[in-house]
C-alpha cells in the first residue's frame, strides 16, 4: 500500500503541522480583520476583504505598478524577517530588528551622500554600508548576551530607542543629508539608487533579487554547513550544545552579526530605492518613531516557520494585505485594520509553535519522522545523561528561546 | 535649590507609572510568566481610562473624582487584556515573549482606529485638570510640605497605597506564599495542592491591574490627561521590566528603582532650567537617550548576580519532576 504510505509520510511531516498551524493562524487575523470590517462598514465588508486579499490589485489603475510595489515594499519585511528566523533558529528572540533596520537605513544614507563615488559603484558601497550598520547594532545585543547575560530582549528593545534617537539626531545634524525646511532627508544621489526593473510607477529593484538570495544562502547555511548544524543545535538544546564542545558565545556573536546585518540591508534596500518620478528618491522623516518594519519581519518569520524558505513567501504575503489594506481605503477602511490582522496572526502563531511541536512528537512516536531532531539529539544524549549535566534538563526544547 | 525641588515634584509623577508596572511584572514573574505584554497593557488602561474620563467629563464631577473613576477603568482594561496573555502562556503553552509582542503591536492598532474613527484624532484628549497646586494643610508642613504636597498629582499618593497593598499581599498572605512558589519550582507547589494554572492566571491578571492603571496614571501625570495611539507610553512598559529586574522582584527595591529612572528621565526632558546642564553643548537627543543607556548599563552589572525566580518563562509541565 504505497499510496497509504505516502500520505502518512505528509501527514507526519514536521512541514505539514507547522503549515497547517500557520494557515490556522492567518485565517484567524482574517476572520478578525473581516468581522471589524463588517462592524465598521457592513455594505461593503465582502469588497472590502477582498481587495485586501488580492493586494488590491483588481481595483488599482495600473496593476503593474502595484504589482511591483507590493514586491518592493516585501523587500524589508521579507529581509527583516530573515532576520528574526536565523536568530531564532539559535533559541533568541531578535526584537532589536527594527533598530537594526533604521541603522542600516542611517548608513546607507550616509554612504549615498558622503561618499562621490561612480554610479554601478556607489550603490553597491551603500548596500554594503547598510550590512554594516545593522550588523554594529545587532553585534552589540549579541555582545551584551554573550559578555554578561544581559536578556537580549530587552536590550534589544532599549537599543532599538536608542538606535532611533541617535539616527534622527545624526539625520537633523547633517546638512549634506538633511532638509529642515522640509523636515526630511534630501533626495539620494542617482548613482547611490538601486537599478530598477523598470517597471512606470514603481519602486521596484533588484532588491527584491538580493533578498531572495540572501534566504536561499541562509537555507543553505543553515542546512548544509557545519555553523548552521551548532546553530540549531544550540537552538535544540543549549546546554547540550556547549556539552559537546560548541562555542555557544562566539555562536550568539556571529548570529547576530549576521541577523544584524540582514535587517541592515533591508533598511539600506528600502532607502536606496529608485525614484518613480526621475529627479527624486524615496526619504526619510525623523520623526522619533521606532520603524514598523521590524515588527512586520517578526510576523513574516512566525508565519514563514522561522525556515528561510517559507519566509520568502510569509514575507510577500503580509507585503500583500498591507498594500491591499491601503488600498481597502476605497471603500472607507483604514489601514490600522490590517495592523489588528498582522497582531492577531502573530499571537495566534505564538501558541501554533506548540501544536506543531505537539505534532512532530507524535509523528515521531509513531513512525520515526522528525528523523533530523531525534538523530540530533541523540548524538549529545549520549554524553549528557552521563550526569556530567542536569541544568538543561528542564529547559530543552522551545522553551530555551523564552529566557 | 529651586531647581531640585521643581525635578523631584517633577519626578513623582513620573516614577508612578513605573513603580506601578514594575510591581505588575513583578506579580506576574513571580507567578511564573515572563510579561512583556506591560507596554500594550498599559497603553490600553491609558485609553480605556481617558476614554471613560472623555465621556464623564461634562457631568459636573469634580477632577480627583473622575481620576478614580478613570483609575478602576483602567484597571479592569488592564486585568481583561492581560487575560489573552494568560490564555496563551498558561493554557495554551505559548512563547510567553512572542504572545507578548503581538499583544503590544494590538493596543496601538485598535486605539488608533477607535480614534481615528470616531474622533478623527491620533488619540483622546480630555479637558480636565488634573494637577494639584496645593493639598491643603500639608502643604503648610516646611521642606516636606513643599516637595510631596505641592504641584503634584493624586496618582503619587495612590501609586504608594498600592505599593503597600502589593507588599502585603505578595509577602504577609497565604496567597502571595502560593504565588511565589509557582514561580519557583511549580512541581513542588503543585505537590502540597496548589493549582498552579490558577495561581499564574492570577499573578498575570494582577500585573494586568497594575499595568493598566499605570498606564492611566501616565496619561494622568505625563500627559496631562491625554493619550495618543504614536507615542504610546513611550516605552515606560519596557523600561518598567528593567527597573524590575534592578529591583531584584523585590517591592521596595523596586520603589527606589523606579524614583531613580524617573528622575533621570525628568533630568533628560528638564535640561534647559538646569543651569549646569543648559551650559554644555550637548544634543538635547542625548539626554533623551539617558533613561534607556541607564537600563542597558544597570543590566550589564545585574544580569548575572540576579536573583530571578527560576520557573520564570518557563512552561508548566505538570509532568515533570
Amino acid at each position: 500500500m504505497p499510496e497509504q504510505n505516502r500520505i502518512q509520510k505528509i501527514r507526519n511531516h514536521p512541514g505539514s503541522a507547522s503549515f497547517l498551524a500557520t494557515i490556522l493562524a492567518i485565517f484567524s487575523g482574517l476572520l478578525l480583520g473581516f468581522l471589524i470590517m463588517l462592524l465598521a462598514g457592513p455594505s461593503a465588508a465582502g469588497n472590502g476583504i477582498l481587495v485586501v486579499l488580492t493586494g488590491g490589485i483588481p481595483v488599482a489603475l495600473n496593476a503593474a505598478k502595484q504589482l511591483g510595489q507590493i514586491f518592493y515594499q516585501a523587500v524589508p519585511v521579507l529581509l527583516t524577517g530573515l532576520s528574526v528566523g536565523f536568530v531564532f533558529k539559535l533559541g533568541l528572540f531578535n526584537i532589536g530588528v527594527a533598530g537594526q533596520y533604521t541603522m542600516g537605513l542611517f548608513f546607507a544614507m550616509y554612504a549615498a551622500f558622503s561618499f562621490p563615488l561612480p554610479s554601478g559603484v556607489h550603490w553597491v558601497v551603500c548596500l554594503l554600508a547598510g550590512m554594516l550598520g545593522g550588523a554594529l547594532w545587532g553585534t552589540l545585543t549579541g555582545l551584551l548576551k554573550a559578555w554578561r547575560g544581559v536578556n537580549e530582549v530587552i536590550a534589544a528593545i532599549m537599543l532599538n530607542y536608542i538606535g532611533m534617537y541617535l539616527v534622527d539626531m545624526w539625520v537633523q545634524g547633517n546638512t549634506a543629508m538633511y532638509e529642515a525646511s522640509r523636515a526630511r532627508t534630501k533626495y539620494i544621489p542617482a548613482s547611490a539608487q538601486l537599478p530598477s526593473l523598470g517597471i512606470s510607477g514603481s519602486n521596484l529593484n533588484i532588491g527584491i533579487f538580493l533578498a531572495i538570495g540572501a534566504a536561499v544562502l541562509l537555507w543553505i547555511v543553515l542546512n548544509k554547513t557545519v555553523f548552521g548544524y551548532e546553530l540549531r543545535a544550540t537552538g535544540l538544546n543549549p546546554d547540550a550544545a556547549v556539552y559537546a564542545g560548541m562555542n555557544s558565545r562566539r555562536n550568539i556573536l556571529v548570529t547576530m552579526l549576521i541577523g544584524g546585518a540582514l535587517a541592515g540591508l533591508g533598511g539600506a534596500c528600502t532607502i536606496l530605492a529608485p525614484a518613480v518620478i526621475p529627479g527624486s528618491s524615496v526619504t526619510y522623516e525623523p520623526i522619533n518613531v521606532i520603524a514598523q518594519a521590524g515588527f512586520h519581519g517578526i510576523a513574516a518569520a512566525l508565519l514563514g516557520g522561522a525556515n528561510p524558505l517559507g519566509i520568502i513567501f510569509s514575507a510577500i504575503f503580509i507585503s500583500l494585505i498591507r498594500r491591499g489594506g491601503s488600498a481597502a481605503a476605497l471603500y472607507g477602511y483604514r489601514l490600522e485594520i490590517i495592523d489588528i490582522v498582522i497582531a492577531v496572526v502573530i499571537y495566534c502563531a505564538s501558541f501554533s509553535l506548540l501544536i506543531r511541536e505537539l505534532t512532530e512528537k507524535i509523528g515521531q512516536k509513531r513512525t520515526g519522522a522528525g528523523a533530523e531532531r531525534s538523530e540530533m539529539t541523540k548524538k549529545h544524549r549520549t554524553r549528557k545523561e552521563s550526569g556530567m549535566t542536569d541544568r538543561g534538563k528542564k529547559e530543552g526544547g522551545d522553551t530555551a528561546w523564552i529566557r | 535649590m529651586d531647581t531640585l525641588i521643581y525635578l523631584i515634584q517633577c519626578t513623582l509623577p513620573v516614577a508612578v507609572p513605573l513603580l506601578l508596572a514594575a510591581l505588575g511584572g513583578m506579580f506576574s514573574e513571580r507567578s511564573g510568566v515572563v510579561n512583556i505584554a506591560l507596554e500594550g497593557i498599559m497603553l490600553f488602561g491609558a485609553f480605556l481610562g481617558t476614554l471613560t474620563v472623555f465621556f464623564l467629563q461634562d457631568g459636573g464631577i469634580s477632577a480627583q473624582v473622575l481620576l478614580l473613576v478613570g483609575m478602576v477603568a483602567a484597571a479592569v482594561a488592564g486585568a481583561v487584556y492581560s487575560l489573552l496573555l494568560a490564555v496563551a502562556a498558561v493554557s495554551l503553552k505559548a512563547n510567553q515573549t512572542i504572545a507578548g509582542t503581538a499583544l503590544n503591536m494590538l493596543v496601538p492598532a485598535v486605539m488608533l482606529l477607535v480614534c481615528k474613527t470616531l474622533f478623527d484624532s491620533d488619540g483622546i484628549a480630555t479637558d480636565v485638570y488634573f494637577f494639584i497646586p496645593e493639598v491643603p494643610v500639608l502643604a503648610e508642613i516646611p521642606v516636606i510640605g513643599e516637595l510631596f504636597f505641592t504641584k503634584t498629582y493624586a496618582t503619587v499618593y495612590l501609586g504608594l497605597v498600592l505599593l503597600v497593598l502589593s507588599t502585603i499581599l505578595l509577602y504577609k498572605t497565604r496567597f502571595g506564599l502560593r504565588l511565589r512558589a509557582c514561580g519557583e519550582h511549580p512541581q513542588a507547589a503543585a505537590s502540597v495542592g496548589i493549582n498552579v494554572y490558577r495561581m499564574r492566571y492570577a499573578g498575570v491578571v494582577i500585573s494586568g491591574i497594575l499595568g493598566g492603571t499605570g498606564g492611566f496614571f501616565y496619561a494622568v501625570g505625563v500627559m496631562n490627561g491625554n493619550s495618543n495611539g504614536y507615542t504610546g507610553v513611550a516605552g515606560f512598559g519596557f523600561l518598567a521590566l528593567a527597573v524590575m529586574i534592578f529591583g531584584q522582584w523585590q517591592p521596595v527595591k523596586i520603589l527606589i528603582a523606579s524614583l531613580m529612572f524617573a528622575f533621570f528621565r525628568t533630568v533628560a526632558y528638564s535640561t534647559s532650567i538646569i543651569p549646569i546642564l543648559s551650559s554644555i553643548p550637548v544634543d538635547n537627543s542625548y539626554y533623551k537617550m539617558l533613561p534607556y543607556i541607564v537600563t542597558i548599563i544597570v543590566l550589564i552589572f545585574t544580569s548575572r548576580t540576579g536573583r530571578a525566580p527560576k520557573a520564570r518563562g518557563v512552561v508548566y509541565d505538570k509532568g515533570k519532576r
